[in-house]
């Protein structure tokens, strides 16, 4: 019996629920395998499906969201390549899974004011949030950053590891099975000098988590987003759930004129 | 009664009017193909919940479709329906934007003559200079060429001096022969403009539909010498197909078809598109749709 022909696998984005190659049709040899070079055409293609998909997924209650996270966790706990990164990505999903319905209660809530008025203040999703994941760790780094924007309400587009794309890319399919909307996570892999400026100087973005620990990157989203007027968040590794939170969420606060 | 119909390549006129949207139109063309298609546009809106406040401000819009940039010209038109027309046109004085209405039951057209001729002759006294009228698909579909252009002849009439389009509503038409047949028979029907559909069915100006109008238009100036103009309408939203457009009339009639006069693009979410798309050529970094009114 002759030997098994192995078949190669075509890594994709995971673009608005479909997994796709990049528009341009280029590629990068990343470990001997071809990995699609996204290109400025993607990422607008990426946040318009970010911003189709924000108000459905805003819409969803905090408990549906949870239960959407949970079952993401899930999808990734049962994939066959694990290891104690993917154990802690998984662990993370859970994590914020059970965020999503404390967000109201931890940040918003009942002010005392000096007037007779109730006033009240709820945490609202921010809307679109790019992500710049770092080279590593590719997954539990990748998963570190959209599951907080998740699990606030809000939809993502992420630039994936440039060294490490292919298990990050993976996640998208995980993400594929699992019960989140198409167009709520969005993956791109490719050059960041080539998606740093669509991406972040795109107006219909709302949030910028910038992961990459680099300087010169930074200069660059900071100034970007200064010019389009958005938030820029730089997390390190061992910052806290709530502090990760905080940036990806709009205090909306009411004043509620009470009688007497 | 028996007509006789052009047959038309379907195939043939998709894979030309596909292929005339493949072009790649960028910097300078874009920013041009952007202020021409923006020059094109009859501002519409046609909803039950329309008030004079809503039209007021798409007025205004019209005339001035970016206050921030001023050099973006004014559309064509505002289109709206005949109960309005009096709001759009004391908006309106003076800015050389031109009132359109729809008319003639407008979208479905199920009324009497009668009625579809006082509608125009009303829309007209309150101030309108284009009335977009519908034909009878019903008769149409039926055979009954005569009444289409007896229906058409007499809403001509009615207008006046006013400028008629006449709608297809080319959805409802079952190939593109009768697309053919049916603007060739508004034509001859004094039709000033044919008009692919009202915006309310299924499918609206599909690029395959306009090239086929187009064509009749040019067969129609080669024959008689008669300036016959087009409007496209119905699902034209994205820059990108109003470029579409553009190139179809390019190709099809020639520079001297790409004014406001002959060709026209009925839109309403398009136009916001368009300054986007312009918004970005200048600005550099793309844009969102909320820095933009939506009438």
């Amino acid at each position: 019996m002759s030997a098994r022909q192995a078949v190669a696998k075509t890594y994709k984005l995971y673009l608005g629920g479909a997994f796709v190659r990049s528009e341009s049709g280029r590629t990068d040899p990343i470990g001997g395998v071809n990995v699609p070079r996204g290109s400025r055409k993607d990422v607008r293609d990426a946040v318009k499906a970010a911003r189709a998909a924000a108000p459905g997924w805003a819409k969803k209650t905090a408990y549906n969201r949870g239960q959407v996270l949970y079952r993401f966790a899930e999808a990734l706990e049962s994939r066959s390549d694990r290891s104690d990164e993917i154990d802690e990505a998984v662990d993370l999903l859970v994590h914020y899974a059970g965020w999503t319905d404390k967000l109201a209660a931890v940040m918003g809530g009942v002010n005392p004011v000096a007037a007779p008025f109730l006033s009240f203040s709820s945490p609202e999703p921010t809307g679109v949030v790019a992500v710049l994941a770092p080279d590593s760790p590719d997954v539990l780094g990748l998963v570190r950053e959209i599951a907080p924007a998740l699990a606030a309400g809000n939809t993502v587009v992420a630039v994936v590891s440039r060294t490490k794309p292919l298990r990050p890319l993976d996640l998208g399919e995980v993400a594929g099975v699992s019960d989140i909307p198409g167009g709520v996570l969005n993956l791109l892999s490719g050059r960041l000098d080539e998606l740093l400026t669509p991406l972040c100087g795109h107006r219909d973005v709302n949030a910028i988590i910038d992961a990459t620990y680099d300087d010169d990157v930074a200069k660059t989203v900071d100034e970007l987003a200064a010019e389009t007027v958005k938030r820029v968040s730089r997390p390190s590794p061992h910052t806290d759930s709530l502090t990760r939170l905080e940036p990806l969420v709009e205090l909306k606060t009411a004043w509620h004129p009470v009688g007497s | 009664m028996s007509r006789s119909l052009t047959p038309v390549n379907r195939v043939g006129v998709e894979e030309r009017a596909a292929a005339l949207g493949r072009r790649s139109i960028k910097t300078t063309a874009k920013r041009e193909g952007i202020r021409l298609a923006t020059s094109m546009i009859d501002l519409t809106t046609l909803e039950g919940s329309d008030t004079p406040g809503k039209v007021r401000h798409l007025c205004a819009k019209a005339v001035c479709p970016d206050p921030s940039r001023p050099e973006l010209p004014s559309c064509a038109a505002v289109c709206v329906y005949p109960s309005l027309v009096g709001v759009a046109a004391a908006a309106l004085e003076g800015s050389g934007v031109a009132v359109a209405s729809v008319a003639t039951g407008f979208p479905a057209g199920q009324t009497s003559l009668k009625v579809k001729v006082d509608e125009t002759r009303e829309a007209v006294a309150a101030g309108a200079s284009e009335i977009d009228m519908v034909i009878s698909r019903d008769a149409y579909l039926r055979g009954d060429d005569r009444t289409v252009a007896r229906e058409i002849e007499a809403v001509k009439e009615a207008c006046g001096s006013a400028h008629l389009k006449v709608i297809l509503e080319t959805a409802e038409l079952p190939t593109y022969a009768h697309v053919r047949h049916a603007s060739e028979l508004a034509i001859a029907a004094g039709a000033d403009v044919i008009k692919t559909s009202t915006g309310k069915a299924s499918s609206g100006a599909t690029p395959g539909v306009v090239l086929v109008m187009l064509e009749v238009v040019r067969d129609h100036f080669e024959r008689t010498g008669r300036v016959v103009g087009v409007k496209a309408a119905g699902g034209v939203s994205t820059t990108k197909a109003a470029l579409h457009m553009l190139v179809l009339v390019k190709e099809t009639l020639g520079d001297e078809w790409l004014t406001p006069d002959r060709f026209r693009i009925g839109a309403s979410s398009l136009l916001n598109d368009l300054l986007m798309q312009y918004a970005k050529l200048d600005g550099g970094h793309y844009g969102r749709a909320e820095d933009f009114s939506k009438e």
